[in-house]
């Protein structure tokens, strides 16, 4: 075993627990620590595959808006977050079968697939360009559509968010 | 290699050549030397702090017309010293009911991410602590983690001020992130890069000179972004008594403060690295350490010029703070860096004093559509105080009172 595949199976592990605790602990605020935990080794994966630049996004996005905004709703709904009932419900040995067989079919099917086996290329100089990136974004032969649709959507939900916030006067 | 000229240079390359010698592997050399540089990187600066606490007391004491720190030591330079020594020596309290994994995390995650910008930024010309190709948004992503901080501080020390410091950390960090990272995109589109350190190269004249309107809006909101006044609403002491940090002590309060200072000190840095040229100075390529040597006279300019205000201007009430962010900057950062596109892009082909001619013409006209719009849009102040009838203690004499000038109500 080297290096890189050493520090992947640390990171892996980190991420596993990190996702494991968090849908275990009982304060909700342990269990956005936890999610944070999580993200975070999500973005150590993307330093480990070279893309430093989606690693650094999974942390100004997802560390530095979504977990804060989970903390955000924590710290309104402080008290009756502190969960003392039961984790599960009578459905958890169904659920564990499930998640099982389809845990193990994702294995499977990953397994089979020929390009896992693959050893990981190593990205060089021009490849790594974010300017690239950009540009495929904005290309129409590229994902120009999907987007400009995710923008538009987005601007729904800002609108519908503004809408929602407002005070409406009755006339 | 001139040791006085480059010495982190000098120095890495005569440790990798001893480690060698000692027959370590190249990688286990590189993995020693990059932990060394970057301990040796996070104390130095930390270890300014206490230089920059004494500084800033005795600043905002001649700003403020009092004489500042000024019993221990000449000048009061071992003030610091003494209040560092008198923390280390103080008991950690731990208030009932705190959550403690997030209350102990607070104060680390508040230092961490501080001294994590430090990681990107070159200090001359041949010594960057990393050359990460997206420096910029590692940067932003660093302030985040300091803000998730100072909301686990608020969150988990059970106490209303420090939820209510939390709150506001929330409202304000947030909120400011928009127009700062929008203001950060203007040097991110000349250099072409979102690397420090092409930034740095790239400003062949000062981005400040290309991009005045940016600039102003990136200080502004990085003052902001520190919670300093006039952003000081995190800790009002007026009206939070210390804000998320209240229920901190010893140690623990200690790392706060070095936060705090640090954060201040490292927006200027910030800010002259990408708005003034960085190391870029006569001479700095040829002899590097110079370059050092004008980074921190700009830092140092810029930290005075925020220490300045900080010790000048009154708070901002809190709906001040959200309107000034979401209507006034906000707007102008996105209209700026449309703006600052298109006539950048029509300039481009000509020479280097029409290209500024045009950019600042394109920045005075904005700001002045801007004040001009605050002028027009002014809404009549609503939240007018109106004083209560004042109850009297003797209402039978009412009409006497009203009767006679003078008397007393």
């Amino acid at each position: 075993m080297n290096l890189p595949q050493l520090l992947f199976l640390v990171t892996a592990a980190v991420t596993l627990f990190g996702a494991v605790m968090m849908v275990t602990s009982r304060r909700m605020v342990h269990s956005a620590l936890w999610l944070i935990l999580t993200l975070l080794g999500v973005g150590m994966v993307f330093v480990h595959l070279q893309a430093g630049f989606f690693a650094v996004v999974q942390v100004l996005v997802y560390v530095g808006a979504i977990a804060i905004l989970v903390l955000f709703a924590v710290m309104l709904t402080r008290h009756s977050m502190n969960d003392s009932g039961s984790q599960t419900n009578r459905y958890w040995i169904p659920a564990l079968l499930m998640t099982l067989i389809v845990g193990m079919l994702v294995t499977f099917a990953f397994l089979n697939w020929p390009a896992s086996h693959l050893a990981m290329d190593p990205m060089t100089g021009p490849e790594m360009d974010i300017a690239k990136l950009g540009l495929e974004l904005v290309s129409p032969q590229g994902y120009l559509i999907p987007f400009e649709a995710t923008s538009i959507l987005l601007l729904a939900a800002l609108v519908g968010a503004i809408y929602v916030a407002s005070d409406h006067k009755e006339k | 290699m001139n040791f006085f000229a480059d010495p982190v240079n000098a120095i890495t390359s005569w440790l990798t050549a001893v480690f060698t010698g000692w027959g370590l592997s190249p990688l286990v050399s590189q993995i020693i030397l990059t932990v060394l540089g970057a301990g040796l990187l996070a104390t130095t600066a930390m270890v300014f702090v206490i230089v920059l606490i004494w500084a800033e007391r005795k600043i905002g004491g001649r700003v403020q017309d009092r004489p500042g720190p000024n019993r221990v030591g000449p000048w009061g330079i071992f003030q610091s010293i003494a209040d560092m020594l008198k923390i280390f020596t103080k008991e950690y309290i731990t208030p009932i009911g705190a959550d403690w994994l997030p209350f102990n995390l607070a104060p680390i995650l508040a230092v961490a991410a501080v001294l994590g910008v430090w990681a990107v930024m070159p200090l001359y010309s041949t010594a960057a602590g990393s050359r990460v190709d997206v420096g910029i948004l590692y940067i932003i992503a660093c302030g985040a983690i300091g803000e998730l901080g100072i909301i686990l501080a608020g969150l988990s020390s059970n106490n209303k001020y420090a939820m209510l410091g939390g709150f506001r950390a929330v409202a304000q960090l947030i909120s400011y992130e928009v127009p700062m990272v929008i203001s950060l995109l203007i040097p991110v589109m000349y250099a072409g890069s979102m690397e420090v350190g092409a930034i740095v190269e790239s400003q062949k004249v000062w981005n400040i000179a290309l991009a005045p309107l940016a600039a102003l809006l990136f200080f502004i909101t990085s003052i902001a972004e520190n919670g300093r006044a006039p952003f000081d609403l995190i800790e009002a002491d007026s009206e939070l008594v210390a804000g998320f940090n209240i229920e901190y002590s010893g140690l623990k309060f200690g790392m706060f403060y070095v936060a705090d200072f640090l954060h201040a000190f490292t927006s200027a840095l910030v800010f002259s690295t990408i708005f003034l040229g960085g190391w870029q100075g006569p001479a700095a390529e040829t002899i590097p350490i110079l370059g050092f040597l004008y980074l921190m006279l700009k830092t140092l300019l810029v930290y005075l010029f925020m220490l300045i205000l900080r010790f000048t201007l009154p708070r901002f009430r809190i709906d001040q703070m959200m309107n000034v962010n979401w209507k006034f900057l906000t707007p102008l950062s996105l209209v700026t860096l449309m703006v600052t596109a298109v006539v950048d892009k029509l300039l481009s082909a000509q020479t280097l004093v029409i290209r500024m001619g045009g950019l600042w013409a394109a920045n005075v006209i904005l700001w002045l559509a801007a004040d001009r719009c605050i002028t027009l849009l002014r809404r009549p102040n609503h939240s007018r105080f109106i004083a209560p009838q004042r109850p009297l203690a003797r209402p039978e004499l009412e009409s006497s009172i009203n009767a006679e000038p003078g008397g007393q109500a």
